[in-house]
């Protein structure tokens, strides 16, 4: 069933390396994300205005995160003042809990599920699955996932690791264990796919009395919730219903109506490279005779106050989800999403999850490490989330930690040489003297992670300084003598 | 005018022919150039690697040992950019430690004065056409820093088309990283290993002679990956050559591989 967390995941460099072996999982990667990559690129391209509308987006954010406290008691006001109920959760067992009690009250043993980022990061169903509740995943590739007792890997596309062959034969081995079997004959055709799907998920939505959503956006203003998406299964459950639970994170709020403006152009061309999205969902509290009589909205803070009070790190919750970093990351390429061991994959999980979760255990303490600092992500991001200033910031405070003793040590022996460049210039004429003896492999070490698949590079006759002192000797240059220290 | 050479830590050990080629360009172009000899490195490995603290007192060096140069010029776009994007970044989280005012001033004083070759070359110098010949099939490789934190932008690839004999063939997926990413490299080895490949897969592609790039940490992860290839199968014609030593070029004194 889906009750596969990542706990006691291991460091990214070890999951990584199996992902590069696969080539299946290479090819997949590749095309997906090339394609999403390119189609995004025109998408954007198209307006003129689009380094406006990302200060714009950044800005909003920046402004609803400094007065956040304020905008949440607005929020909660609102949602109750139309009929909701407002409940506050600080970690994940606390939402977990919470959600277990609402559905629990209504006495129904399942549950369908919108596509949600927030619930897979608290590992709600697993959660519910241990209170005896299913949770359904009604997102097509949310479903690919749970039906292959997977986990997601990719915020946008979780199943991007699947090619079509694949998702056939996931759909005909397990449809039946969870309901609807797939149609007999199964091909590998996408509208035959979508089709056994949308058979098989039918069956759910009208049954389904509970649904669990998360939220895109939250207006603090009105009190109204935001759900963006493709396929309008999220719609399903969002109306037919009698009872919908909502877990948002609370930096998903924003102060009016009217930001929407800004953010439903910024996400659909960042994330799915569509002008517009087909379904945008809104939702203010309940309404009689119009969609869920009940309405619950848990608003989860799992780490978000913590990384609120880091000067550096807060830009991350600025993020709306796009995955447009992940798309042109050339590590996540390679690397795929399993290997971030998190609900958060690429290069925004790099900087959000060791936030969110502490940088101590081992896979978290290795993914501020995960990326080439070539600031793709970043050139993306609809909010101008500084992706590599944020991870080289989470690299200090890991190398701060117990274990970089060596590490610590040899950079500052780095440091000590080059600020003594009469040592500096000596170590260089004594290397380039020695270097018919140098090899060009080594066996332990950082050296050998290097020379496993590159050779040491070839050391010259002479350094630059001492080819500079031939030929210019002291005519210029050298006026500048260390002052004494 | 007279402008001082930054030459980098790298090129200074393993690359020195960069360097000699930025001195001559420089000076057939009728700048005087100075190598105060008090630099070394700008930090960015310890920076990078999570060691900001350690980058302190190489961060006083470098302001202190150019101090009196309105221009100082270096043939590496990731050490440009460490200058230009993370020494004000250094300056300030020092000063909010409370002791770092002589730091943020000295990062501020520096900070705009340091310009990338091509910068220098096209922004202050004015020039298109250096004067080179270079009579080979290139394919050139905008480095990240140089890419996306400079925004060097057409620099390099108009100094290239300039040059006299010279075939520019385009790289396929140009803006893609080499992998190199300092100790990335080392701490995902594989990650790092299976970028270079990709991207010298794609550079053989284009029957180039010569791979060119303006950053030669970069240049060395490749050159690196080329070295293992061609002891493996010994039959590949392509080099990897710093873009200063094509712009330093000439039918007189031209380009030899070393």
């Amino acid at each position: 069933m889906s009750g596969r967390t990542d706990l006691g995941m291991p460091a990214f460099p070890k999951a990584a390396k199996a992902s590069t072996k696969d080539e299946r999982l290479r090819a997949n990667l590749r095309h997906a994300t090339h394609t999403i990559r390119d189609k995004r690129a025109r998408a954007v391209g198209e307006l003129d205005d689009w380094a406006l509308l990302r200060e714009a987006g950044k800005r909003i954010k920046d402004h609803t995160l400094c007065h956040l406290d304020a905008y949440l008691l607005q929020l909660e006001e609102r949602v109750t003042a139309a009929g909701g109920t407002v409940h506050w959760a600080g970690d994940a067992a606390e939402a977990n809990r919470i959600v277990a009690d609402l559905v629990k009250a209504t006495g129904e043993r399942e549950v369908v599920k919108v596509k949600s980022m927030t619930t897979q990061e608290i590992g709600l169903n697993a959660a519910l699955e241990a209170e005896g509740i299913t949770a359904y995943e009604t997102d097509l590739a949310e479903l690919i996932v749970q039906l292959g007792d997977d986990l997601p890997s990719h915020i946008l596309v979780p199943a991007i690791h699947r090619n079509r062959a694949e998702i056939r034969d996931i759909f005909t081995e397990q449809m039946a264990r969870w309901g609807r079997p797939a149609p007999v004959g199964l091909t590998d055709r996408p509208a035959d796919l979508a089709e056994a799907a949308r058979l098989h998920l039918r069956e759910k939505f009208l049954r389904a009395k509970v649904a669990v959503s998360g939220a895109n956006f939250m207006i603090a203003e009105t009190g109204t919730l935001v759900v963006v998406e493709s396929e309008g299964n999220g719609r399903m459950c969002l109306t037919l219903p009698e009872t919908l639970i909502s877990v948002v994170g609370i930096e998903k709020v924003l102060p009016a109506w009217q930001d929407l403006e800004v953010f439903l152009q910024l996400l659909p061309r960042s994330s799915t490279a569509e002008r517009m999205n087909p379904y945008t969902t809104t939702w203010t509290g309940t309404t009689d005779g119009d969609g869920p009589r009940e309405f619950h909205l848990v608003l989860l803070d799992n780490g978000r106050s913590h990384t609120l009070a880091d000067q550096v790190g807060r830009q991350v919750l600025r993020c709306i989800r796009c995955s447009a970093c992940l798309n042109v990351c050339p590590v996540y390429e390679r690397a795929g999403g399993h290997a971030y061991g998190s609900a958060y994959p690429g290069p925004i999980g790099a900087v959000l999850t060791p936030q969110l979760r502490g940088t101590q255990s081992e896979v978290d303490a290795s993914l501020p490490f995960a990326s080439s600092l070539c600031g793709a992500c970043y050139e993306v991001c609809p909010v101008a989330i500084d992706i590599p200033e944020v991870l080289v910031h989470l690299r200090e405070q890991v190398a701060a930690q117990p274990g970089h003793r060596a590490e610590h040590a040899a950079m500052k022996a780095a440091t000590w040489l080059f600020d003594h460049p009469a040592a500096l210039a000596a170590v260089e004429r004594a290397a380039s003297a020695t270097r018919a003896l140098h090899p060009r492999t080594l066996p332990v070490g950082p050296a050998k992670a290097w020379t496993d698949s590159r050779d040491l590079p070839k050391l010259p006759a002479e350094p630059f300084r001492t080819w500079w002192k031939k030929h210019h000797g002291d005519q210029h240059g050298d006026h500048h003598e260390e002052p004494a220290r | 005018m007279r402008v001082a050479l930054f030459t980098t830590c790298v090129n200074d050990a393993v690359f020195p022919s960069a360097a000699i080629a930025t001195v001559r360009l420089l000076e057939r172009l009728g700048v005087t150039v100075d190598f105060p000899e008090q630099q070394s490195c700008c930090g960015q490995p310890q920076y990078n690697t999570g060691y900001r603290k350690l980058t302190e007192p190489l961060v006083l060096r470098m302001a202190r040992v150019f101090e009196d140069y309105e221009f100082v010029v270096t043939p590496s776009g990731s050490c440009a950019a460490m200058v230009r994007d993370n020494y004000p970044r250094i300056g300030a989280k020092a000063e909010a430690e409370g002791h770092g005012r002589e730091l943020a001033e000295a990062a501020a004083a520096l900070t705009p004065r340091v310009l990338e070759l091509t910068e220098f070359l096209t922004d202050v110098l004015g020039v298109t056409d250096v004067g080179a010949h270079f009579p080979h099939r290139v394919t050139y490789h905008p480095s990240c820093h140089g890419l996306r934190m400079l925004g060097l932008g057409e620099r390099p690839l108009a100094l290239l088309r300039a040059v006299k004999g010279l075939e520019l063939v385009e790289l396929p997926g140009a803006e893609e990283c080499c992998g190199f990413g300092g100790t990335f490299a080392v701490k995902n080895p594989d990650v790092s290993t299976a970028m270079g490949e990709d991207k010298l897969r794609s550079a053989l592609s284009t029957g180039a002679e010569v791979l060119c790039g303006a950053d030669n940490s970069c240049l060395l992860h490749l050159g690196a990956m080329l070295s293992r290839h061609n002891r493996r199968r010994a039959d590949t014609p392509m080099h990897i050559v710093h873009l200063a030593e094509i712009l330093a070029s000439t039918e007189t004194d031209p380009w030899s591989h070393a």
